[in-house]
């Protein structure tokens, strides 16, 4: 393939390397301070940025933002599409809750113990789902994140069912328990998601992060090369199900407990709808998604009450009034006329002026995938 | 003895639900190599419309209801057609973003239904016959088993009737052998991409209503359940394959009937189970090609 791949990180100049970190910090920092500062977003948060309500909303947008980061590792790095990706996030959110409530281990002991839990969990739905590729990969993780669907849903005694489990407070510290104390969780988010990004960068610039994107535009070859693409895909698979866990423990902090949609197949659905928005392959393309998504949904939440849309006729009406209508429209049309969603679309007019050459990340994974079907054939 | 019966003939009635899902997706998977995740979407829109036929027709007449079956035939075609036209085609040969696009199709779909129709399950009423039992060999087996499986079987011998004697059904078996070659003998195969769509969206379509009638409610969230056990059962029996999907539609639901009656409703994992065993021995599915 002569064209230039759809990851930014390789081909910059030598002082160019240290712009986007420094941008990062600065971002990192502002969001630090964030909850110090009286700033009034009006539109965006729905009060200024120090009240528990607009820290709650940021947190959130953090907490998707780490979830749709791990997720750009499967889809983005490994070029895996993943149908399953809540397993791991209910694995993290439920894990830690439940042993929390029935066993009553401290909380950092726990969230250790529920990591090596959803990495085991990973690692036997992974190596079984593995046993395929492309399409019938994506099916069979769904059918795994529904049998754990299935499982929260039904062990009430455990899981809360539909009711969904409660965080038990008296093994968390108190700094990290009640509205007062949004501030601290907003920090813990903040430090979940620069953690998340940090482990995801160093998997994409590490030899297994090469490997993985050598296996995802052509694994016959990595294997001629007498690699093993087999286990380097599990491996990638494991961390992005361990960041996403990571994510799930947070959820879980911030929302006071977890309802059974944290496992649902929607969820995976809406972080694959946050990371081609954000655009495929690109780390803070997975992140805007991730934010832009859920501001967007509590946004359009708050529209569909509003007055105005409540005298619209029917034809009208309706489809104002449910936001998941109006994000999945959105979403069909990223992929149908702005295949490298955001990220990738800035990257391209970025690189045209530079004179490079480029393709959408999606348009890449796509050849990777047909050349794969036709070397089989 | 009559348990087991009613479990096994409950069992075959539900793969006879799964089959109508699972052989549309089957045969476009098997074509065109897109996993049509808004299968499900078109099998909730055909369920409320023949919902809303039967209600103005009335709804214990048989009449009403061999309508409502037509009507929900025809509504699924229809939509599965216009989301080929519109969605898949610009796509060609884009299998990521086709998924995508359907991914995107049935999540619109889904909350634009509970926005119509309201998030909560509608009770809906047929013949009557349909509530009452048959007595088999000491077991009562609920009538609407009968009718599932008597729709099934008609569509099954329907579509291998199509398949195998029509010049339409001979180009579609073609096309899933081998499409290149299809291509090169002048013979426009993308026509039958739309028509493969049509037919799995009627077999959706038909599925609907009669899911509808076999849970006795009707909700926005009615495709989607059925939508993922429809993808085990087309894993389990080989993509593309309409024998496969036809097989391990009967033994998936048998199985799961059986775990539900035996090993204390653990049905759902049971299938998941079977379906890790079946990529773990055979990849390529029961009856699928390329082992």
């Amino acid at each position: 393939m002569t064209t230039t791949t759809g990851v930014p990180t390789l081909v910059r100049g030598r002082m160019g390397r240290f712009v986007p970190a420094l941008i990062g910090l600065v971002l990192v920092v502002v969001m630090a301070i964030l909850p110090l500062l009286n700033i009034s977003l009006p539109g965006i948060l729905p009060g200024p940025t120090y009240t528990p309500g607009s820290l709650a909303l940021l947190s959130l947008c953090m907490v998707f933002a780490a979830l749709a980061l791990s997720y750009n590792l499967l889809l983005g790095t490994a070029g895996m599409l993943s149908f399953g990706h809540a397993l791991y996030f209910g694995a993290g959110a439920y894990g830690l809750g439940i042993l929390l409530k029935a066993f009553e281990v401290p909380l950092f002991p726990g969230i250790f113990l529920a990591l090596i839990g959803g990495l085991l969990i990973a690692l036997l739905t992974g190596a079984v789902a593995m046993r395929v590729s492309g399409i019938p990969f994506a099916m069979v993780t769904l059918a795994f994140a529904q049998a754990g669907s299935v499982l929260v849903r039904r062990n009430q005694q455990i899981t809360g069912g539909e009711e969904g489990l409660g965080l038990a407070t008296q093994q968390v510290p108190d700094w990290l328990v009640g509205v007062v104390n949004t501030r601290n969780l907003y920090w813990l988010t903040l430090i979940v998601l620069v953690l998340v990004y940090l482990i995801v960068l160093w998997v994409d610039r590490s030899r297994l992060g090469h490997l993985a994107e050598a296996t995802r535009e052509n694994e016959l070859r990595v294997r001629v090369l007498g690699l093993r693409p087999y286990a380097v895909k599990l491996i990638v698979f494991m961390v992005a199900a361990g960041c996403a866990g990571l994510a799930g423990m947070a959820y879980l902090l911030l929302q006071s407990g977890t309802q059974p949609s944290a496992v649902s197949a929607d969820l995976t659905i809406t972080v694959l709808v946050m990371v081609v928005l954000g655009g495929v392959g690109f780390r803070w393309g997975a992140i805007v998604g991730g934010v832009l998504y859920t501001l967007l949904d509590q946004r359009l939440t708050v529209l569909a009450r509003s007055e105005w849309i409540r005298d619209l006729p029917d034809v009208l009406r309706i489809p104002l009034s449910e936001p998941l209508f109006i994000l999945g429209v959105l979403f069909i049309l990223v992929v149908m006329f702005l295949p490298g969603g955001i990220a990738g679309t800035v990257d391209t007019v970025w690189r045209r002026r530079r004179g490079e050459r480029t393709r959408g990340s999606l348009t890449q994974l796509d050849d990777a995938a047909d050349g794969e079907v036709e070397v089989r054939a | 003895m009559s348990t087991l019966i009613l479990t096994l003939i409950t069992g075959v009635g539900l793969g006879a639900l799964y089959f109508l899902v699972a052989s549309g997706l089957s045969l476009i998977y098997g074509l065109m190599h897109v996993l049509n995740f808004a299968h499900g979407a078109f099998l909730t829109l055909s369920a409320f419309i023949g919902w809303q036929v039967a209600q103005a027709l009335g709804t214990a007449s048989w009449g009403s209801f061999l309508v409502s079956i037509l009507v929900g035939a025809v509504v699924g075609a229809i939509f599965a057609t216009l989301t080929e036209l519109v969605l898949i085609r610009p796509l060609y040969e884009r299998h990521i973003e086709q998924v995508l696009v359907t991914v995107g199709l049935s999540f619109a779909s889904v909350a634009l239904f509970e926005g119509i129709w309201g998030t909560d399950a509608i009770n809906i009423a047929g013949p009557p016959w349909l509530i009452g039992t048959t007595n088999v060999l000491g077991a009562s087996i609920p009538n609407k088993y009968w009718v599932l499986i008597a729709a099934a079987a008609i569509v099954l011998i329907a579509l291998v009737v199509f398949l195998q004697k029509t010049r339409y059904g001979m180009i579609i078996r073609a096309g899933v052998e081998n499409r290149a070659m299809v291509t090169a003998l002048g013979i426009d195969v993308r026509r039958s991409f739309t028509l493969v769509f049509a037919i799995g969206g009627a077999a959706a379509g038909i599925g609907g209503v009669l899911a509808m009638h076999a849970q006795t409610f009707v909700s926005a969230h009615l495709g989607s359940t059925l939508l993922i056990f429809a993808f085990i059962v087309t894993v389990v029996g080989g993509l593309g394959s309409l024998t496969g999907a036809a097989v391990a539609s009967v033994l998936v639901a048998v199985l799961q009937q059986v775990a539900n009656t035996y090993l204390g409703g653990t049905g759902d994992f049971i299938v998941v189970i079977l379906l890790a065993v079946v990529l773990l021995v055979r990849p390529s599915g029961l009856m699928g090609r390329r082992a």
